[in-house]
């Protein structure tokens, strides 16, 4: 009897893995297929099938979100939405084994990333700013006395006029997106002092809002009541000046495709970029609309009037 | 006609045959099941490896440099034009927080298992095994989140520092190895004849003269196995310790300032980095130092056991 | 210090140290569970998670932990009932059985992270399979065999020697010895070993962050066809379990109610060990009584 199960068991699985493994693939090109096909008259045509996008945890929430909305209008139409970091993200989307890579930074900014293969789409900017304890007892800093606090030249809170408290800096994950605009629109490019990092901004600003002194950086949408977010050489971080750069540290958050985007891929980037995701969505859960944006930058930095 | 001897000979003949065939039938599925898992455990080490060797055969960077240098920053190199790899301050912060958790949490867990065997065993078996087991269930998210709420502020206003450090990720770790530890321990102890302890209360010794002399003496090499696993447990540990630890890739000058681990640094720059590159393929080679040493925690428990045979 | 003093001092150190650990293990359960049970309710059990708005559950996320489980014990019980037979009764004491021991002993003591990481190089790109149940369990088979090997053989060299010397004495051959003598009565062992396992298994997230993935796309539980991809039982969709649930919202969670979600969900995962534990020991007790007329 044992044997017979075994064999059942086994027979089961091996038939299960080839069923499931035809399935899934049928259905993944006959999707693709599908939609491209009916490209012309999509604005009518149900998009099916299924499709991917990996990479930026900072924006999966948002990516999360819009597709689950466009899944509840479109029901054939599948999307998954993982995270692992634009790192990953632009990697499988260049190798070609996702159809959309989410990242915080340009293709270009990453080393072997062949950046003219890939479409890029702004879908959203990213403000954010530096958050100190309570008990700092600072609301402004000047350019900078943030670059000498974050590269270890001040070290007492005294020293910018707070109180006397230690300074604790906190920074953010090496290669990260968020540091990686910090430490170049905010600091200038200055290479900050060996400090602790942490990778996950909701532990952040819980560290930031308990250790007496500490210091480190967020994206708006994460700004609460338990820290201060502090104004640079007077300017508030706020959407409305982050669309003027009058807010310099702010970046896209990018949707990358292989080549342009066809069929359930094109059709959600759409949708992303529609009025009513930028115009609902997008603000609600603290980013900003790109179509908002006074100004555009590009990968090396540059910025020129819209 | 057939009569009724050759018939009986006949089903004879086909029972044994069918025997036979039964047999090599079951022997030849477990052995499948066996080669399955041989061919998981290469297929893992060559995979890790050829990816942890590329950034010395293709990135160009030294062997001392990893093992004794203490930049880290792959993606810049120095003036040899070799990548930053100075993997030393992980290194230490991984054996630092392995070996001190290992030394705490002995002790109480020895302890817990001697009073499971010899001290209290009803009570041992029926309540506190299934609590200690309890602590394997609770996921490493939940210890890091314990961790920074509960033992970093506790220890920022206990001593000076920021809280975060090697103190921390011993602390957590001390408690999530306490249940391995234990558990082989007991094991090891019970595995131990009774008959001797007979013979040593005979000869008039007390309890825990016979727990100290005769239990635990014999139980050692078990017991030496108990705390490798243990340490193998928390050498490889990365969420839980990634949320205490700091992740600052220098050697602390005290227990309660940042410090790194290898699992650390491995878990929060994987998603980073790209595929192929030198930051990537340098935490590969963090990976890679990861699954050398549980080799080498294995050869080590090899060897006690072995000496365990000897005796 | 006479001997006596000294039994009696010993006998109070453990009975401290024992104290010591109750206690500890006590407050960390109770404080996950003071901190987790008010949010608990039917809504939170059953609705899916919400990006940003406060309300969301972990429906998807529970069903996911559990399906997850049950594929990896679909894979991982007949390969280490087979291997753990081979170990217990067939394998003679020879160099090769013990590099054997040695290759199983290897796959368990993985860092969870290089598990996850070589899963993500093998099922997720390279076989295709992409970030899916079926990855997952693939990943977590990998930790899960070599103990559930260690239980089953354990349980089988657990049996006394002169059953196995009946059986031959019968007539029968060996595997047929196994097969209706050995394993019956090994089986409560067995069977407790695999459900303390399933704890294990259940509460593990590095591992599956890069193969089941972060995400469940929205399931439809009323389509139970394995094949479509909106079906909960489809094997190749992504999967985020409640453990690695609690990781995202407390990385890069924007609802309002983060650390509330976070907290019943730990409530959950330590409620549901909980019930595996108690349950692993009275099966096993019952099944015993059944198996073996004692």
């Amino acid at each position: 009897m044992k044997k017979k199960f075994f064999g059942l068991l086994t027979f089961l699985l091996l038939a299960g893995i080839v069923l499931a493994a035809c399935g899934n693939n049928g259905s993944n090109g006959n999707g693709n297929n599908n939609a491209s096909e009916n490209g012309g008259e999509e604005k009518q045509e149900k998009v099916t099938g299924s499709i991917t996008a990996v990479g930026s945890t900072a924006m999966q929430p948002l990516v999360e979100e819009a597709a689950s909305q466009f899944q509840a209008e479109n029901p054939g139409a599948t999307i998954n939405v993982q995270g692992g970091g634009s790192g990953t993200g632009l990697s499988q989307v260049n190798e070609g084994v996702v159809d959309i890579g989410n990242s915080d930074v340009f293709a270009e900014e990453k080393e072997g990333i062949d950046a003219n293969k890939l479409v890029d789409h702004k879908i959203a900017v990213v403000g954010m700013g530096p958050i100190v304890n309570k008990e700092a007892g600072v609301d402004n800093l000047t350019k900078a006395q943030l670059i000498d606090i974050f590269t270890g030249k001040i070290k007492n809170w005294k020293e910018v006029g707070g109180k006397d408290v230690d300074i604790v800096v906190i920074n953010r994950a090496e290669g990260s997106g968020t540091r990686a605009t910090f430490e170049k629109f905010g600091l200038d490019g200055a290479e900050p002092v060996k400090a602790q990092e942490q990778d996950s901004s909701g532990t952040v600003v819980k560290i930031v809002s308990e250790t007496p002194g500490a210091i480190s950086y967020v994206a708006f949408s994460y700004f609460n009541d338990s820290v201060v977010p502090l104004k640079i050489d007077g300017v508030e971080p706020t959407q409305e000046n982050v669309e003027t750069n009058d807010w310099k540290i702010w970046a896209y958050q990018h949707m990358y495709t292989n080549g342009e985007p066809k069929g359930l891929t094109k059709a959600f980037i759409d949708y992303m970029l529609s009025d009513e995701i930028q115009s609902n969505l997008i603000p609600e859960l603290g980013y900003i609309p790109v179509t908002g944006m006074k100004v555009e930058r590009d990968a090396q930095g540059n910025v020129t009037n819209k | 006609m057939i009569n009724k001897e050759e018939r009986k000979e006949a089903i004879e003949q086909w029972n044994n045959q069918t025997k036979v065939w039964t047999e090599k039938r079951g022997k030849a599925v477990t052995f499948l099941a066996v080669s399955v898992m041989i061919l998981l455990s290469f297929s893992i080490l060559i995979f890790v490896a050829s990816k942890g060797i590329t950034i010395f055969t293709k990135n160009n960077a030294s062997l001392a440099d990893f093992f004794f240098g203490t930049e880290w920053k792959p993606s810049a190199v120095n003036e040899e034009g070799r990548p930053l790899v100075g993997a030393l301050p992980m290194i230490f912060g991984s054996f630092s927080v392995t070996i001190l958790a290992a030394v705490i949490c002995s002790p109480l867990a020895i302890g817990a298992a001697v009073f499971m065997t010899e001290i209290s065993p009803k009570f041992g078996m029926k309540v506190l095994q299934p609590i200690i087991e309890l602590l394997v269930g609770i996921p490493s998210v939940v210890y890091g989140f314990l961790g920074v709420s509960l033992v970093v502020p506790f220890l920022r206003n206990t001593f000076s520092g920021s809280g975060f450090g090697i103190a921390a990720g011993t602390i957590v770790l001390t408690i999530m190895i306490l249940p391995t530890i234990t558990s082989l321990s007991v094991d090891a102890i019970r595995s131990v004849p009774d008959s001797l302890r007979e013979a040593s209360l005979a000869l008039g010794a007390t309890r825990w003269q016979t727990i100290y002399r005769v239990v635990l003496k014999t139980a050692l090499p078990g017991l030496l196995t108990a705390v490798i696993f243990g340490m193998a447990r928390a050498f490889g540990e990365a969420l839980a310790v990634q949320m205490v630890i700091g992740n600052s890739t220098v050697i602390p000058d005290s227990l309660f300032e940042p410090a790194s681990t290898l699992t650390s640094i491995l878990t929060m720059g994987m998603g980073y980095t790209v595929m192929g590159q030198v930051d990537n393929n340098a935490l590969w080679t963090l990976a890679l130092m990861l699954l050398l040493m549980s080799y080498v925690f294995i050869f080590i428990i090899r060897i006690i056991g072995r000496r365990r045979e000897q005796q | 210090m006479n001997k006596k003093l000294a039994d009696r001092l010993a006998t109070a150190v453990f009975y401290f140290i024992a104290g010591i650990i109750i206690a500890l293990i006590a407050f960390l359960i109770g404080y996950i569970l003071f901190r987790g049970i008010t949010v608990i309710d039917w809504n939170f059990l059953t609705s899916p998670p919400r990006t940003s708005r406060p309300g969301g559950g972990i429906g998807p996320q529970l069903f996911n932990s559990f399906y997850l489980l049950v594929i990896t014990l679909v894979i991982t019980i007949p390969l280490s009932l087979g291997a753990g037979i081979y170990m217990a009764e067939y394998a003679k004491k020879n160099r090769f059985t013990d590099f054997l021991r040695t290759t199983i002993e290897v796959l368990a003591s993985l860092p969870s992270i290089v598990v996850g990481l070589f899963g993500f190089l093998l099922f997720v790109n390279y076989m295709g399979w992409g970030f899916s149940i079926f990855s997952g369990a693939l990943a977590l088979s990998v930790f899960n065999l070599p103990l559930m090997v260690r239980v089953v053989e354990q349980s089988l060299s657990a049996v006394p020697q002169d059953q196995r010397e009946a059986g031959l004495a019968l007539g029968i051959s060996r595997w047929e010895t196994v097969k209706k003598i050995i394993l019956p009565r090994a089986l409560p062992g067995i069977i407790t070993g695999i459900i303390l396992a399933s704890g294990r298994v259940f509460g593990e997230a590095a591992a599956l962050i890069y193969t089941a993935g972060m995400s469940s796309p929205n399931l439809n539980f009323n389509d139970w066809n394995p094949l479509s991809p909106a079906s909960p039982l489809n094997p190749f969709r992504p999967a985020e379990t409640l453990a690695v649930h609690i990781w995202k919202i407390n990385s890069e969670g924007i609802m309002p109610d983060a650390q509330e979600i976070s907290a019943g969900s730990s409530a959950i995962l330590v409620i549901a060990i909980l019930f595996f534990n108690i349950s692993a020991r009275w099966i096993g007790r019952i099944v015993h009584k059944r198996l073996t007329a004692s």
